[in-house]
Order: structure tokens, then sequence, then C-alpha cells
């Protein structure tokens, strides 16, 4: 039992860190464990925003070395990002283990995050022009707090709280997940995939990396492969209701898009509002009554269903 | 060895004790926590009972649980639930209903989960605005009006009295409902009255996937259109569709419309106006094929103990 929200505007930016942080908080019992954003920003068609996370947050209790350590894995991405030609604008370390990135490329972007991801214990978050994707431990509330998501204006975006079941509690097993290592692609799942090894490993021999054992890492590799051979969001998603088993309720958003698609069984909640300049969805009601107190008319998908929504 | 069987005397007689039916008079006295330990329902003593009273037919006075308070339909309040916590408001009914009032609104509930349940008296309820899960649950003679939308299982396991919802409801719609009338005038999510043990499921719009999945008893019916896998496994009941059926389950089959369904269905959905301008002679009706009936069987072990 996981908790999902996702909203988007049309046509027009909005605070949407305030709204997520709202629909989130409101689905905390859903899971407590972790919460994640993919908020999308304005962004700058020239510059890539790139979140990062150097260590997992329990590894600062793992004695001394640990602070010099985290600064040379520093070191080695700057240089690295030196080696490709990538000049950094800006350089935040927003949690001892969590960096933001915003910096000027012209190269290959897929290359780039290879090679970083080639540093020890470096997980890449994020790489986009306006996709921010933020996750940790705690509730909605306190990763807000943290990350200073009280104040983000964009156009869509898309959340989890995480009660873990199948895999760890820790950074790298929370949603959302970055479909590595296509630009400003994230997931949000809720469900159990039952045929989780058999696809990894299908993925995996056509080379796409997996960073945790979480089954919702799948349905990004999933995406990620899909929009790799140009098969467009929508179809990706009709036809993993065909190919993924087991049950489940999730979002895929791109740098202008926001889908959602429908186990076969309509085991997992999700509800819907649409509104003449905005759509919200969430595993339950309450997270969008959180945002919009007027009355309005909601409903549920059916199974199958599989919804695109443009910004 | 004298007062070992001392003990065992006092310890049988404390069991006799324990399995006496309370009269009205002591249950009414007696607090719930009293209630529910003299009904034999805390774990240490199980004793197969529940709080459900078997109410004779014949009977002219007691039409409700001997504890439940008297109230009148025109004294009427207002709760506004915005600050409050479920259980705030549930303690809250349950108060203003000792106090005499027969109607009560809900202002604001805002998606909250659980409103309303396990209310088990005459009651005008009336919900203003939408509610989350578990909505009117376990309830046993309340009319409920809501004015919104319900989540994942409204009305669940529900004894009897009305619930009418004018808008859309979630999932698991009804789950295993025992009787009274459940109405939905929008459409409702998958698995609507998985379970049913009795009442009536009135669906105004459509129904998804796997409705009236274990259907044992009772009547669903459906102005629109039924997902996949309708009335999959029903043991027993009946299925009244209105627009196309996506798929039929396990084992349901198709049967013919009898007169008395039909007068049945023009009674019930003209009480909820529900009755479709063209009336009710393009309903389908839906019932157990009962080909999975193997109450006969034997288990393997039992024909080797036979044979």
């Amino acid at each position: 039992m996981c908790g999902i929200a996702g909203i988007i505007h049309r046509g027009k930016s909005a605070n949407i860190g305030a709204q997520m942080t709202s629909m989130l908080q409101a689905l905390k019992h859903r899971g407590p464990d972790s919460t994640g954003y993919a908020v999308y920003g304005a962004g700058n068609p020239e510059d890539y925003v790139m979140r990062l996370k150097i260590a997992e947050a329990q590894d600062l209790g793992r004695g001394s070395g640990v602070r010099d350590l985290l600064d040379a894995r520093i070191e080695k991405i700057d240089a690295i990002l030196e080696q490709h030609g990538a000049k950094v604008k800006s350089k935040e370390r927003v949690r001892p283990y969590a960096l933001r990135y915003v910096m000027a490329h012209e190269g290959d972007t897929a290359a780039l995050a290879e090679h970083i991801e080639e540093v020890e214990g470096v997980e890449i978050l994020s790489l986009g022009n306006s996709l921010e994707l933020i996750k940790d431990l705690g509730d909605a509330s306190v990763v807000a707090e943290a990350y200073g998501l009280q104040e983000f204006s964009g156009t869509h975006g898309i959340g989890h709280t995480r009660m873990a079941t199948e895999s760890d509690v820790d950074i790298k097993s929370a949603h959302p997940y970055w479909a590595f290592p296509y630009n400003d692609v994230s997931v949000v799942h809720n469900g159990q995939i039952t045929n989780y090894w058999s696809l990894r490993r299908e993925l995996e021999r056509k080379g796409h990396r997996f960073q945790s054992n979480c089954d919702s890492e799948l349905l990004a590799v999933y995406v990620a492969h899909g929009l790799a051979n140009g098969v467009s969001l929508e179809d990706i998603l009709r036809k993993s209701i065909e190919e993924i088993d087991g049950v489940f309720t999730y979002f895929v958003a791109t740098k202008d898009q926001l889908g959602m698609a429908k186990d076969t069984m309509a085991a997992k909640p999700l509800v819907l509002y649409e509104g003449e300049d905005m759509i919200a969805l969430a595993s339950e009601e309450v997270a969008i009554r959180a945002i919009l107190p007027q009355e309005i008319d909601t409903y549920d998908p059916y199974d199958e269903e599989v919804r695109v929504w443009q910004v | 060895m004298a007062s070992v069987s001392t003990m065992e005397a006092s310890r049988a007689a404390a069991a006799t004790e324990t399995r006496r039916i309370p009269s009205d008079e002591e249950l009414r006295a007696m607090t719930q926590d009293e209630r529910v330990k003299a009904l034999g329902m805390t774990t240490d003593q199980l004793h197969g009972r529940s709080m459900y009273v078997e109410f004779d037919p014949g009977e002219t006075e007691r039409f409700t649980y001997p504890w439940a308070p008297d109230v009148d339909f025109n004294k009427r309040t207002e709760i506004d639930t915005d600050d409050m916590t479920t259980t705030e408001v549930n303690r809250k009914i349950r108060e203003l209903m000792q106090e005499g009032y027969g109607t009560i609104v809900l202002k604001n509930p805002r998606g909250k989960h659980s409103l309303g349940v396990g209310i088990l008296n005459r009651l005008n309820l009336i919900i203003e605005g939408s509610c989350g899960y578990f909505a009117v649950g376990l309830i046993d003679g309340p009319n409920v009006r809501i004015n919104g939308r319900v989540g994942w299982s409204c009305g669940e396991n529900m004894l009897a009295g009305t619930v009418v919802i004018e808008k859309n409801a979630g999932s698991t719609f009804g789950a295993a409902i025992r009787g009274g009338d459940l109405v939905c005038k929008g459409s409702v999510g998958s698995r609507t009255g998985i379970d049913m043990k009795g009442g009536t499921i009135i669906v105004g719009g459509d129904t998804g996937a796997l409705s009236g999945f274990m259907m044992q008893r009772g009547r669903m019916v459906v102005c629109g259109n039924a997902g996949k896998n309708l009335g999959d496994s029903m043991y027993d009941g009946t299925i009244y569709v209105g627009g196309n059926i996506r798929s039929l389950g396990v084992d349901a089959v198709e049967a013919e419309l009898t007169d008395l369904d039909r007068k049945w269905l023009t009674r019930k959905l003209n009480q909820y106006g529900l009755l479709p301008d063209k009336g009710v002679d393009h309903f389908k009706k839906i019932v157990s094929g009962k080909q999975l009936w193997n109450y006969d069987n034997l288990e393997p072990t039992e024909k080797k103990l036979i044979l």
C-alpha cells in the first residue's frame, strides 16, 4: 500500500511544490517510510538540472571517514563533468548526501550520466531541462522542508508516499524513478509486479541499468526502453498492461505530458478529477480535497484504463 | 480433592453465567463495552454469538435493538467536520443520537474515511460533500443521503436501511452487504457487490470489472454498462443490467426476464428516480448457472473412508 498523486496544469504554472506537498501529506497514512517528488519547472532549454545522491542517508552514521569519502566523490563528479565539457552554473549540496547541479552541456547526456554513475555510491536521481526529482526518508512535510519545496513553480508533477513491502527503506528504493537515461521522464507506482525478475532479466540483457531491487524501478526502465524504440507514451502505457503482471496503478511524467495506467484487475485505487485548467489524480479523494476544497466531481478510472494529458 | 472439585464447580457455574443471554432491560442499562462482554464477543470468551439480534417477524413492538436510543426525526442538527477526526465525528453522531436528534447533517467531510460507520439505529443522516473509504459501513437502520462522491467499500456489510449517493462511487461498492437498499446515482468502480449476501444494490451509471463476484443472495441493478467478468463465481442472487455487458464471469448465465422482475424493477427504480425513459424491458437478467455447486461431493479423504 503506497500513495501516489499527480497534478497537471494546462497552459499555466502554479506553485506545484506546495500543492504536491499538501496532497502527499494527506496520503501519509498510506505509507510513511519515504516521500518523493518529480516536479517540472518552467526550465530553460539551454540548461540541464541534475539531481543526484552520493550516499544513502544512513551511510552518514558510518564513522569518521565518511565525510572525506563523500567530498572525494563530489570531486570525482566535478572532474567527470569537466571532462565531458559541461559548464556548471550552480552547485548546491542540499543535504550532505544530495546534490543539485545546473549546467550547460552540448554533448550526449546519456554518456555523461553513465560516466557519473561509475563513481561508487553515486546515483543520478534525475537529469533534464525541467525535471527535478527529490526523494528522501520521512513524510511530505519533512522532505519539503529539507529540500525547500514549499515554493516551486511549475506546470506538472507526480509524487509518492511509500510503504516498503518488498525492498528496503532507503533512498534508492524510494519513488519516483527517473527513466535513465531519458531526460525529463519519471515514474511513480502503487502496486506489486509479479513477473518482475523475468522482465528485469530481459531488460538487463538489452543493456538497461537497475539500481535497486524495487519492482517499481522496472516500470521506469520499461518506459525508457519504449521511448528508446520511438514508441509514444500512450502506446507504452497500453502495452505495459498486457506485458506486466500483477496489480498496479502508475503515472509517467515527461517534459510536457502526464500519463496513467491501471492493471486489468483495477486492484489499486485511483481517483481522478478533470477540471478545465487542471487535472488532479491520487490514490484517495482526501488528497485531491487537500488542494481543492470546493465541491468537485471525481471518479474512479476503470480496469485497463490509460490516459495521457498534455500541459 | 474437595477443593479441586469446588473450583471446577465454580468454574462451570461461571461459564453458564456468561452464556446466559441478558434481558433487554439489562442490555439497555449496560455500556457498549459491557454489552460486548455480556454477548460473548471478547476474544477470551467467544461463544459464536454476535451483536446481531434476530427479530421475530410476528413481533409487534420491538423493531430496534434493545439499547437503541429513541430519536425524533424532526430534531435536526449539523456537525461541521472540517477540523474533526473521523473518530470524533462518529462519537459525536452517537452522542447526538443519545440526546434524541433524529436528523444529523455532516458538513465539509472532504473525503474523510469511515464516516458514519456502525450506526445501529433509526436516523436521517445527510452528508453534504464527498466521503473517502468505508463510508456508512456496518449500518443497521439509518437512512443516509450523500450529496457527493464516495470512495472504496461504501455501505460495506450493511444490514438494513437506505443509502443514496448522488455522484459516483469507488470500487467494492456494497461489499458483503446483507440487507437494505444501497443506491449510487452515478457510476461505480470495480467489484461492486462482491460477496453480497442480501439486500439491493442499484447503480444509475456503469459498473467496473468483476461486479457481483461470489455473490450469494440479493439483487443488483445496473442501469448502465457492466465491465468484464460480471457475476463471476456467483452462488445465487440476481443481477439486472440495462446496458452492455463486456463479458460474463465463470458460471454466470443469462436468464429470462419475467413479469415479476419487470414489476419489481419498475417499482424499485421509480422509488429512487432512476427509471429509464424506455422502461425496464431492455434489462438483461444474470443468475448463477449452478455448475460450480459441488456441495454434495466428498473430499478425497472422505472418499477413502467410505470406499
